[in-house]
């Protein structure tokens, strides 16, 4: 570690990691309620469990990027970030507001919450992903500006790279697009139009670009590959994103009550949103061959590729499936999405952080050279059971997803009914809730990697 | 492939194939904010409609069910349920609607729960006029059947 004000990113990573095994453990919840609809009810209805997961996600993807923010930005600036006091104070200002929302979830009924957090005032509440009250919102808001702040100056005051740009213009388009959080109409197709500014543009756009910068980062680290190499494979990469992300918005739009002519944009443009992570597959591969380096954390290397490959599966692959506007007909809104979902977020944002924190970590626990061999064996066992704990659950999902098309969907006449369909879908249910359970033991190992006690010997 | 593209030919391609992208999802998100007001039937929605809309949302109902196939995928499909169970006729779902929302969470063993959010009489027509104008946006016929 070149700057002591990197060590700022270690309670982000931690809290992030700890945020990550209490939405898997709601995923279980939630997993088991699809299995018996009496399980935890009326303690915790499918709902409430639900918000408490998709939250989770989003917060503690949000720890994360912030961690890897406050520890790259320095080291590529070559500086000491610009306060480290704001970036401690931000951190618990958002702890305790994250806390605080998940705990208003689980023990206040959701519109009693919305009553005493005076949404009516500014209605924002009881949209998927942004339930969170106004109030929470606004500090949201608050939070992410004062990180911009921190990580601009620090970024303005030091070496510019191309890293540090992409992620600050994938940090601010972050905060743009958030905003539209705030505008909820009376007219449904508009909330939901504008709503996806928020959903799409972040998650196939502006975190791509934060992303990329981060795996950029690690893999500068790890192989010793030229700069010039890499920031060139950067620009093409989210270049890709932009131009195939931005437009591909229109496959949000083809059945909530838009123009016909997002059937076409939607289709055309998201046909092309695989191509970016192709992209990505082959810059961690090919940077990985062309190393210059043996860096000795060759977990972090694994993590790198590893986030890469399901990106590209997830987001690619599945995303592909179900986007063009004749497929979408019939998959929109069944377990399909839910697989492309579920594989989507694992690959590109949650192996992401894992790449990062696996890479840093060590090193601000002093260890620059990486954890022991013991240790990364552990976590390579660890990445084994997530991802094929992931790929299950994606593939179950999948069955689920194309059986339900299959009854409810398809037929003209005598088609199930949304309720009875469910009923069939158990047993494979049961399977995703098996490969969910190995996700969580995949977590648990990696926890335990922390813990490995090495042999003694002495540090090469 | 990529020995033939320079750093600054990347970044061109960024920077103009970013704004090109930028521009034409302006000029198309500015068109459709024309055009919604008459898929969506705008001026049909009455305070009731809008009250609905907003109980809809304190209530989270979007936490289980979907509106024209976004939401959660726990609890059946929203959008077109005056279309199935309301037989085309508002009185009859609304009564419906009252029946249905007062005898949550249903006894069945085992099957999913909706939870009993005590709302008023006034509320319920309130969802019901929401849930009715919403039947009638134009979403290039989607859903495929009637039952979502």
């Amino acid at each position: 570690m070149k700057y002591s004000s990197q060590m700022v990113a270690k309670p982000y990573f931690i809290f992030a990691l700890i945020l990550l095994a209490g939405e898997i453990l709601f995923g279980l919840i939630l997993g088991l309620q699809y299995i018996n609809g009496d399980f935890l009810f009326p303690e915790i209805p499918f709902n409430v469990a639900r918000m408490v997961h998709t939250n989770l996600l989003i917060v503690l993807i949000l720890f994360g990027f912030m961690g890897a923010a406050y520890y790259l930005v320095p080291e590529e600036s070559e500086r000491e970030l610009w306060s480290p006091l704001l970036a401690k104070i931000t951190f618990w200002v958002f702890a305790v507001a994250g806390v605080a929302t998940i705990l208003g979830y689980l023990f206040v009924p959701y519109a009693t919450l919305a009553e005493v957090t005076y949404n009516h005032l500014l209605p924002t509440m009881g949209r998927e992903f942004l339930e969170q009250p106004t109030i929470i919102k606004i500090g949201i808001v608050l939070v992410v500006l004062s990180f911009i702040l921190n990580i601009g100056m620090t970024v303005l005051k030091g070496r510019k790279t191309v890293i540090t740009v992409v992620l600050l213009t994938g940090l601010i388009g972050m905060a743009v697009f958030f905003l539209f959080a705030f505008y909820v109409p009376d007219n449904l197709v508009l909330d939901k139009f504008f709503w996806w500014f928020v959903i799409h543009l972040w998650v196939e756009g502006v975190w791509e670009l934060i992303m990329g910068a981060i795996l950029s980062f690690v893999l500068i680290k790890v192989t010793g590959v030229d700069r010039e190499h890499i920031d060139k494979w950067l620009y093409l990469i989210i270049a890709m994103t932009l131009v195939s992300g931005i437009l591909g918005t229109g496959h949000h739009y083809f059945y909530i009550g838009t123009p016909d002519y997002w059937l076409w944009i939607g289709s055309i443009a998201s046909a092309v949103e695989p191509l970016p992570f192709f992209l990505m597959v082959l810059y961690a591969f090919t940077m990985a061959k062309q190393r210059r380096i043996e860096h000795d954390n060759k977990i972090a290397l694994t993590w790198a590729k590893g986030t890469a490959v399901i990106a590209f599966l997830g987001a690619g692959v599945w995303g592909f499936m179900h986007t063009l506007a004749p497929v979408n007909y019939f998959t929109h809104g069944t377990q399909l999405t839910a697989a492309h979902g579920h594989l989507a977020f694992f690959g590109a944002y949650i192996m992401i952080l894992f790449t990062i924190i696996s890479y840093c970590m060590p090193i601000m626990r002093g260890r620059p050279h990486g954890n022991g061999p013991k240790a990364q064996a552990v976590e390579r066992a660890s990445f084994w059971l997530m991802v094929i704990g992931m790929l299950g659950v994606t593939f179950a999902l999948t069955a689920a997803g194309i059986a339900q098309i299959m009854l409810q969907r398809w037929p003209d006449t005598e088609a199930l009914g949304f309720m009875a369909t469910q009923a069939e879908l158990i047993p494979i249910y049961k399977v995703r809730f098996a490969f969910g359970l190995m996700v969580l033991i995949g977590l648990l190992t990696y926890f335990y990697s922390f813990f490995v006690k090495e042999p003694e010997q002495t540090q090469s | 492939m990529a020995e033939r593209i320079t750093k600054n030919m990347a970044r061109n391609i960024y920077f103009g194939g970013s704004l090109f992208a930028i521009l034409v999802f302006a000029g198309l998100t500015f068109d459709t904010v024309q055009k919604v007001p008459e898929l969506s039937n705008d001026d049909q929605i009455t305070e009731s409609v809008a009250s609905g809309k907003n109980l809809w949302e304190v209530n989270n109902c979007v936490g289980c069910h979907t509106i024209m196939g976004e939401g959660a995928y726990y609890a059946p499909e929203l959008a077109n349920v005056f279309d199935r169970r309301g037989q085309a006729d508002e009185a009859y779902f609304k009564s419906y609607l009252q029946a249905w929302m007062a005898a949550q969470p249903l006894p069945n063993n085992g099957r999913r729960k909706m939870p009993q959010f005590n709302l008023t009489e006034e509320q319920v027509n309130d969802l019901a006029n929401f849930l009715i104008w919403t039947s009638r946006i134009d979403d290039n016929d989607w859903p495929p059947n009637i039952e979502g």
